[in-house]
């Protein structure tokens, strides 16, 4: 009998051996995962939109047993759960905001990954698979928006869902059958609580996919190059769980900073008015989060091409892999990409401050040049720049560069 | 990698601005107000909601619903509970059916919600030349301004432009959108007589019933701020220690031999 080993070791030995999740997770997030020793805090994001997905999930479960899915109710439900629900207006006010933090950090998480080519081989399917992860996102709070039934929640789902009667011939049909009607109402609300319901877990499968594709290759790093040896890396655990639990609190603070003193600061006071049909907002705008896909939508005078816009303003990240021509992975030693990559930030806001405001005059006129940027961008100047740049100098290693720093 | 810090704060402020700028073009200037309620740690003052419910009751009720509010909530405003039910008695609902099927009028209680002064949408527009007038549970935060839009509001009834014909049955107001509200002007100094004997100026009775407003939308104001400050305490100790525990675990990399 080997003493040395505790009750308790032999335990969890004789459970492990049948079912080793937690050696699994070792291998994913903890001491046997290599990464890279030289990540950046613009690596914290993805941890991040994954603890926003958790909480939203665990908000949002005990908000659905006080929410009732019913246009004569919902409204009414929701004040409901603002007002007599133990901690509701927590829980509430949570759940809305945790949904334009996720957009945040997913949005970091996605620029970081554009400005250190992060989704250049070998991660073009890691990169597939965050594209279809924020789909399933905005899918997610597109449904959630409508939920309490104010007036931007009706006619954000009018807009969005006429979208699709652009399509030629068959685009009635495909509206109607997404009402549920002839018109946004109690189906339609019906069926995007149920929707709403299921996508994050659909979301939360895509995420173990997106993970899983991770860890083929490894994280991608700063500098862009592989890691070649073992002083290239450090186990996951401990380096980067506490690194990513100092980034959680500090994001955690901002976070809570909004939710206590400024709860309904990113909302629109309109969603505080029952949804009534007859009555159309003076301005009907969505989130924050999605002003930039809706001033690319206003930008184009023709509704069928505005939508094809729209959608292919994310479809474009689907072939950037190939549309980025450059063999150098990070942005650091790329001297033209680095311009045109803050270029692109520059337009990324200017779409949003446009879609945020009436879509006439100069705002109009800037959200075209901003659409026309937004595509030149990926369609033109990445595959040139590729061909003509001439990159710095990369060091031969993670390590040798870590160490030069060090000697500075 | 510090330009990059830098690059990201500049533009995160810039887009800040930039919005604010936006939000200014849009809206009237309304002269923000010092609200007890306002800043890190602001609260409710019970004796101006107490003021403001007296305004809500004689004066906004006769035309406006509160649908959100029941006679317990009245609590939060330092009424007692016999206080309460008292109140609640003054008003009459219509229950029912009884055991023979018949509707009947009843006292109300405090569980009941504040009852609306019309029996349905289509009664209010008839009783009021074609407007309906808004529930007011919500309304400081169904309006751009919050607060501030509401007290403004109620005391922006001016002499319309030369250049501004207002049609007939409206008011000219230069904070309502469009400059012609349905609503007539409400308040005027002494309409009312505070039970608490401040002297009942117009523009005390815009503050208080504006204080009172806010609470009946935001009736958990004071309780998420509390949190607040515990939660913000535990996370910046939580982060602190996480910094240091982090610098520590990272400082082996520089000494092998720990």
């Amino acid at each position: 009998m080997d003493n040395k080993k505790s009750v308790g070791r032999r335990a969890f030995e004789w459970f492990d051996a049948q079912l080793p999740i937690v050696t699994w997770l070792d291998h994913v997030v903890g001491t046997k995962y290599a990464a890279p020793r030289n990540l950046n805090y613009f690596w914290n994001f993805g941890a991040l939109a994954g603890i926003m997905l958790v909480i939203m999930i665990a908000t949002g479960i005990f908000l659905a047993m006080a929410y009732t899915p019913h246009v004569d109710h919902a409204f009414d439900s929701v004040e409901r759960i603002m007002r007599d629900v133990n901690s509701g207006w927590l829980l509430r006010y949570m759940h809305a905001n945790g949904a334009s933090f996720m957009f945040i950090a997913v949005y970091i998480h996605i620029f970081r990954g554009l400005y250190y080519g992060s989704y250049k081989a070998p991660r073009q399917v890691l990169w597939w698979l965050g594209i279809i992860l924020l789909i399933c996102m905005m899918a997610a709070a597109f449904t959630g928006y409508v939920l309490p039934w104010g007036q931007m929640s009706f006619w954000a789902a009018t807009v969005i869902t006429n979208l699709f009667s652009a399509i030629p011939v068959i685009g009635e049909s495909i509206t109607s059958w997404l009402w549920g009607g002839f018109s946004v109402d109690n189906p339609t609300l019906n069926r995007f609580f149920a929707l709403h319901f299921l996508l994050p877990f659909v979301i939360v499968g895509v995420v173990v996919l997106h993970v899983w594709a991770l860890h083929i290759p490894g994280s991608n790093n700063p500098l862009g190059i592989d890691a070649s040896g073992p002083n290239d890396k450090v186990p996951f655990h401990p380096y980067y769980t506490v690194k990513d639990v100092f980034g959680l609190g500090v994001f955690l603070l901002i976070f809570f900073a909004i939710v206590f003193w400024a709860p309904n600061f990113l909302g629109h006071p309109d969603n505080y008015i029952q949804a009534d049909p007859f009555v159309t907002p003076s301005h009907i705008v969505p989130e924050w989060y999605f002003l930039m896909f809706y001033a690319i939508l206003r930008a184009i005078p023709d509704k069928l091409l505005g939508v094809i816009a729209m959608f292919g303003a994310i479809f474009v990240l689907f072939v950037l892999p190939w549309l980025d021509t450059s063999r150098i992975r990070s942005g650091t030693f790329r001297p033209v990409f680095k311009i045109f990559f803050w270029i692109l930030v520059a337009d990324c806001i200017l779409l949003t401050y446009c879609g945020a405001a009436l879509a006439e005059g100069i705002p109009l006129l800037l959200s075209r040049i901003g659409t026309f940027w937004y595509f030149f961008h990926f369609l033109f100047i990445l595959p040139v720049i590729g061909w003509i740049e001439v990159p710095n100098p990369i060091p031969e290693s993670i390590s040798a560069s870590v160490t030069s720093k060090r000697a500075d | 990698m510090q330009k990059f810090f830098l690059a990201t704060t500049v533009v995160a402020s810039l887009t800040v601005a930039s919005f604010e700028g936006l939000a200014a073009v849009d809206e009237v200037i309304l002269a923000p107000q010092d609200w007890t309620f306002n800043g890190f740690t602001g609260g409710f003052d019970r004796q101006q909601l107490q003021r403001g419910f007296q305004i809500h009751r004689e004066i906004c009720a006769a035309c406006h619903s509160l649908n959100y509010i029941a006679f317990r909530n009245l609590g939060d405003l330092g009424y007692s509970e016999a206080q309460i039910k008292a109140l609640a008695a003054e008003y009459e609902l219509e229950d029912g059916p009884d055991e023979e099927g018949d509707m009947f009028y009843r006292a109300a209680v405090p569980s009941d919600y504040f009852p609306g002064p019309y029996p349905n949408d289509n009664f209010a527009r008839a009783s009021n030349n074609g407007s309906l007038p808004p529930d007011l549970s919500l309304i400081t935060k169904a309006r751009v301004g919050g607060p501030d839009y509401l007290y403004n509001l109620l005391l922006a009834y001016e002499e319309p432009p030369p250049d501004v014909e207002v049609v007939f049955g409206m008011e000219y107001n230069s904070v309502f959108s469009g400059g012609q509200i349905a609503m007539p002007q409400q308040l005027f100094d002494d309409l009312i007589e505070y039970a608490d004997g401040t002297p009942a100026t117009a523009d005390q009775m815009a503050r208080d019933v504006t204080a009172f407003l806010h609470w009946a939308a935001e009736p958990k104001l004071e309780v998420r701020k509390t949190t607040g400050i515990r939660v913000i305490l535990f996370t910046l100790v939580f982060t602190i220690l996480a910094y240091f525990l982090k610098r520590r675990v990272w400082s082996r990399l520089d000494n092998p031999s720990d």
